[in-house]
């Protein structure tokens, strides 16, 4: 078992899928979205043999793969995963494989439709089991494209158009590459400097002990292209306007795991390689955090279409993220980790459940609706689990994440983490008014005809719903993987610390 | 002497007379054939040179080089000659008499741009670039009845004679100054006077104009959209990497950079940061794809200029790694226009609507082609950048490399503007667009190119490395 590469095989079988489906004639639905589905439950199921059987007690980097790729640069083509990125690979694949349950029902081009969601999800995925910087950010950018694609040819055009949205995503966070690429290089050329080698090995390059003034530039860069992609107040324009213009799928990865990717950079690759920068910068991202929490959450009160009450919601809560990640000791970054986790698979059940009803009822407007428990129980089941989940109710996982925050940030920053608390009941105003709104409510005889989620639409709720509901009732299978994680990258980052004083 | 070595320029030569003298022989049918044959020939000559490609020798007291940087750009040539020959396969119907005229030029132009790339002296490289340009003057204007291509060739003549002049007369001040026309010999011989400066000046004004940089670009976008398409992209891929080529050699061995009191590096960085800038911003409102390639390339040259700005492994890697990259990508750019030109008759962004519901894989194809030359990963042009950037930010231009790289995020705009009308455009016709076999040939050959040196650049990586061994 320890040199079967079963990272890669987790990585490619959607682009195998996805190179499958481009052969098949394009008339033949079935088969498309059989060859999707397969796929994604390959690299579900596996990596969930990841999860059981990467040894915690050992913690680490484990199921290594390292394939030289470009000599000069450095560059390896090397996996791995370690308690950090374990988690996010997990959510990755059952987002991934939720979200190809949740587009069963589209009928239009349906093949370039399976074939481009495959290959955004082998590019999420890529983010989040690479340890070599090269591949991270060729991954990190891979994503863009299909999107883009994808809201343009099957998302929907409300308040703005699917174009305008579709382009405001993607230059947004092309923007922010290009700064990360400055970084990037920076980075890559001041390690060879001082090393004589070229490497782009995260691990090494964490080894390495850069000037102070160097590594606050190079932060300053990433937290901007990674702020970008978290949707950092004030660079979080994008992100309502985007979900709202996507179509579900789309939504629900992006929402689900390829924010995180900002997540998990600014742990990964700033913190670890650059801990001086990050602590000189992280009061900038507490302030801005709390502009996410209480902002956003202002803006959300007042939304009237679902998608967008979880967009600018998915907004506020990106900054418990990064508060979290900002206050810079174990117990907070834990919880960031956790949180992305949660807030993943919270959002995406959400956008799977609006998507689901609207496609049936043209329609996401809040006033709309009313009472649609009566006809349909389970598509409220799937809203209530969401909802809740999304305010921070105990016996979900996302309570685990946000208590794990606030207790670890208040030690740093104790006004700060008081304000940011207030985004919880600004939650509960907002989640609850929508909900009660559309779910409950008198009988309303023109959603009589609304058929309830069955057959395949039923396998988002059950696959995602049961991530929400085990890892809240059984938060140490989470817990231990991502605090052994975060524990190794503390105790490093703690040394280079001392050896930069000394 | 071993003139054997030669035989990768002798052959050319030989082929591209042979296709003209040919050409007035043979009855119309036999025209066809002459095209073929010379394509296959070139293929030939490819292989061999690829073969040859480590062998070095000095020939004439070293006013011609055949070295690694020479030869590699030599199968650059030949491989950008042969698609776009191929794409052309159609579209030469159009040329109906003079089609194997058409392949006899496209060849002394390769030769012009081996002598180019090769020459170890101002007055040989002077030659080669008067072989290529005239040949290109002629291809320019060579559909007759379109007034358009017509205008773009005189503008060509004038203007192109124009730049001649300047950078012929750089090469004398230069000459006046240190007694040799000899490149090698440049570098020991020279002292920093005024006049030198000025020579120095217009070589690289003179350059600027053949690689369209700013402020020297505003011939590009009339010819470019002008010319027959073949015609542009030859001249967008391969007279401008001549040109890369030559100036390369010129600023690296003759005035190598730390060694002289006259930065032009500072120079170049200021051209290559106008361009990168003006030429993507025109771009954004092109409606024409023609046009709007022609902007494209035009900034794509800034890109390339960053390499030589930082003059350091990674730069100069850079460099000759985009140029190649930049045949495939850009070849099947505007291989997929050529193919909607054919069909539609027209280039503007209009005919391209529907395109993905008519023939996926030309829509395809334009868009990862497009993708690779805005630098987005997996395609070629990522690792491209990634070094040209690379040695900039080594060489301590950082702010180059932040304009570059954000530039090159806007113009993902324009190239999108392109992937819209194809992917939820609306066409009246719906029947897929009919390719013959060489057209598909060099799309598959451009996509396979874009794709395989973006996934895998180690071995282009290393070749080029060899390449660039003789200046570092």
């Amino acid at each position: 078992m320890n040199n079967f590469p079963i990272l890669s095989l987790i990585l490619l079988a959607p682009l195998i899928g996805a190179i499958i489906i481009m052969c098949l004639p394009k008339d033949n639905g079935k088969a498309i979205k059989y060859i999707a589905a397969i796929s994604t439950f390959l690299s579900l199921l596996l990596s969930l043999v990841v999860f059981i059987g990467y040894d915690r007690s050992l913690g680490g980097m484990q199921f290594v793969e390292k394939i030289p790729w470009i000599a000069d640069l450095g560059v390896n083509y090397a996996l791995g995963v370690d308690g950090i990125s374990l988690p996010l690979m997990l959510l990755t694949n059952l987002i991934g494989f939720s979200a190809v349950y949740a587009s069963w029902n589209n009928k239009e081009r349906i093949k370039e439709f399976f074939a481009l969601l495959l290959i955004l999800i082998t590019g999420v995925m890529g983010t989040f089991v690479t340890t070599d910087l090269f591949i991270f950010f060729l991954f990190y950018e891979v994503v863009v494209i299909p999107i883009y694609l994808m809201v343009i040819m099957w998302g929907s055009t409300k308040r703005v158009t699917k174009e305008y949205a579709g382009m405001k995503l993607t230059i947004y966070l092309l923007i922010g590459s290009a700064f990360l690429m400055v970084g990037l290089i920076s980075l890559f050329i001041k390690a060879k400097g001082i090393t004589g080698v070229p490497s782009m090995d995260m691990a090494f390059l964490a080894t390495i002990d850069f000037p102070v003034s160097f590594q606050v530039m190079v932060f300053a860069f990433m937290a901007f292209a990674f702020g970008t992609l978290l949707s950092m107040f004030p660079f979080h324009a994008w992100s309502p306007d985007g979900y709202a213009g996507a179509p579900t799928a789309v939504s629900m990865i992006h929402a689900g795991v390829l924010k995180k990717i900002g997540g998990y950079g600014l742990i990964r690759i700033g913190l670890f390689i650059l801990p001086a920068g990050a602590q000189i910068i992280a009061p900038i991202i507490a302030v801005l955090a709390i502009g996410n929490v209480v902002y956003a959450a202002y803006i959300c009160i007042s939304q009237k279409d679902l998608k967008y009450i979880v967009g600018y919601s998915s907004v506020s809560h990106m900054g418990y993220v990064l508060i979290g990640i900002a206050a810079l000791n174990l117990i907070s970054i834990n919880g960031a980790i956790i949180m992305m986790f949660a807030h993943g698979v919270m959002a995406a059940l959400f956008f799977a459940m609006i998507g689901n009803l609207y496609e049936k009822s043209h329609t996401r407007n809040v006033d709309d609706f009313g009472g649609l428990a009566h006809q349909m129980p389970r598509l409220s089941v799937g809203f209530m689990l969401a909802g809740l989940a999304s305010l921070g109710l105990p016996g979900m996982v996302n309570f685990i994440g946000e208590f794990t925050i606030f207790v670890g940030a208040f030690s740093t920053y104790k006004v700060l983490t008081i304000i940011g608390v207030s985004g919880i009941i600004f939650t509960a105003l907002y989640i609850l008014r929508a909900l009660g709104n559309v779910l409950f409510g008198p009988r309303r005889e023109e959603w009589d005809h609304l058929q309830d989620l069955k057959g395949p639409e039923m396998v988002p709720l059950i696959v995602l719903g049961a991530a929400i509901l085990i890892g809240g009732i059984f938060p140490f299978t989470l817990m231990d993987l991502i605090s052994s994680g975060v524990g190794d990258l503390i105790a490093q980052v703690g040394l280079v610390q001392i050896g930069g004083i000394l | 002497m071993d003139f054997s070595l030669l035989t990768t320029e002798i052959l050319v030569a030989l082929i591209g007379l042979l296709v003209l003298v040919v050409g007035l022989v043979l009855p119309d049918r036999g025209k066809q054939l002459v095209g073929k044959l010379s394509l296959l020939a070139l293929a030939i000559v490819l292989v061999y040179a690829l073969i040859a490609f480590p062998r070095e020798a000095s020939y004439f007291n070293g006013i011609y080089q055949v070295d690694v940087f020479g030869n590699y750009f030599k199968i650059l040539f030949l491989i950008a000659g042969i698609l776009v020959m191929l794409s052309a396969s159609k579209y030469i119907k159009r040329f109906a008499a003079k089609s194997s005229e058409f392949y006899g030029l496209m060849i002394l132009a390769t030769l012009g741009m081996m002598v180019l790339s090769a020459s170890g002296d101002f007055i040989t490289m002077y030659i080669g670039l008067e072989l290529m340009t005239i040949s290109f003057y002629i291809l320019t204007a060579y559909l007759q009845s379109d007034k358009r291509s017509s205008e773009a060739g005189l503008k060509y003549l004038i203007l192109g004679a124009i730049s001649s002049a300047v950078l012929l007369f750089g090469m004398s001040l230069v000459y006046a100054m240190t007694g040799t026309t000899i490149i090698s010999e440049i570098a020991g011989a020279w002292t920093m006077q005024p006049a030198m400066a000025a020579g120095l000046v217009m070589i690289i004004a003179g350059f600027a104009f053949k690689i369209s940089v700013i402020p020297f670009h505003m011939w590009a976008p009339d010819i470019y959209q002008g010319a027959p398409i073949p015609v542009t992209t030859y001249l967008a891929v391969g007279s401008k990497a001549a040109a890369f080529a030559a100036l390369v050699r010129v600023f690296m061995l003759a005035f190598p950079p730390g060694s002289i009191s006259f930065n032009w590096n500072i120079i170049l960085a200021v051209l290559a940061v106008l361009t990168m800038v003006i030429g993507n911003l025109i771009a954004l409102t092109q409606k024409n794809v023609k046009r709007l390639l022609a902007y494209s390339s035009i900034a794509q040259a800034g890109y390339i200029l960053v390499g030589l700005v930082a003059a350091n492994t990674y730069g100069l890697k850079g460099v000759l790694f985009y140029a190649m990259l930049y045949v495939f990508s850009n070849t099947g750019a505007f291989a997929v226009a050529t193919a909607v030109e054919v069909d539609a008759g027209s280039t503007d962004i209009d005919a391209f609507n529907g395109l993905a519901k008519r023939s996926p894989m030309l829509a395809a194809i334009m868009t990862v082609c497009m993708l690779s030359l805005a630098g987005i990963p997996p395609m070629a042009g990522f690792v491209g950048k990634f070094y040209l950037f690379s040695g900039a930010i080594q060489a301590g231009y950082l702010w180059v490399a932040i304009i570059g790289l954000v530039m090159s995020m806007v113009s993902v705009y324009y190239y999108l503007g392109v992937a819209k009308a194809m992917y939820i455009g609306v066409s009246i016709d719906e029947n897929p667009i009919k390719l013959d076999v060489p057209a598909q040939m060099a799309l598959w050959a451009c996509l396979a190119g874009t794709l395989l040196i973006g996934i895998y650049p180690g071995p282009l990586s290393n070749f080029v490395q060899t390449a660039i061994s003789m200046f570092l």
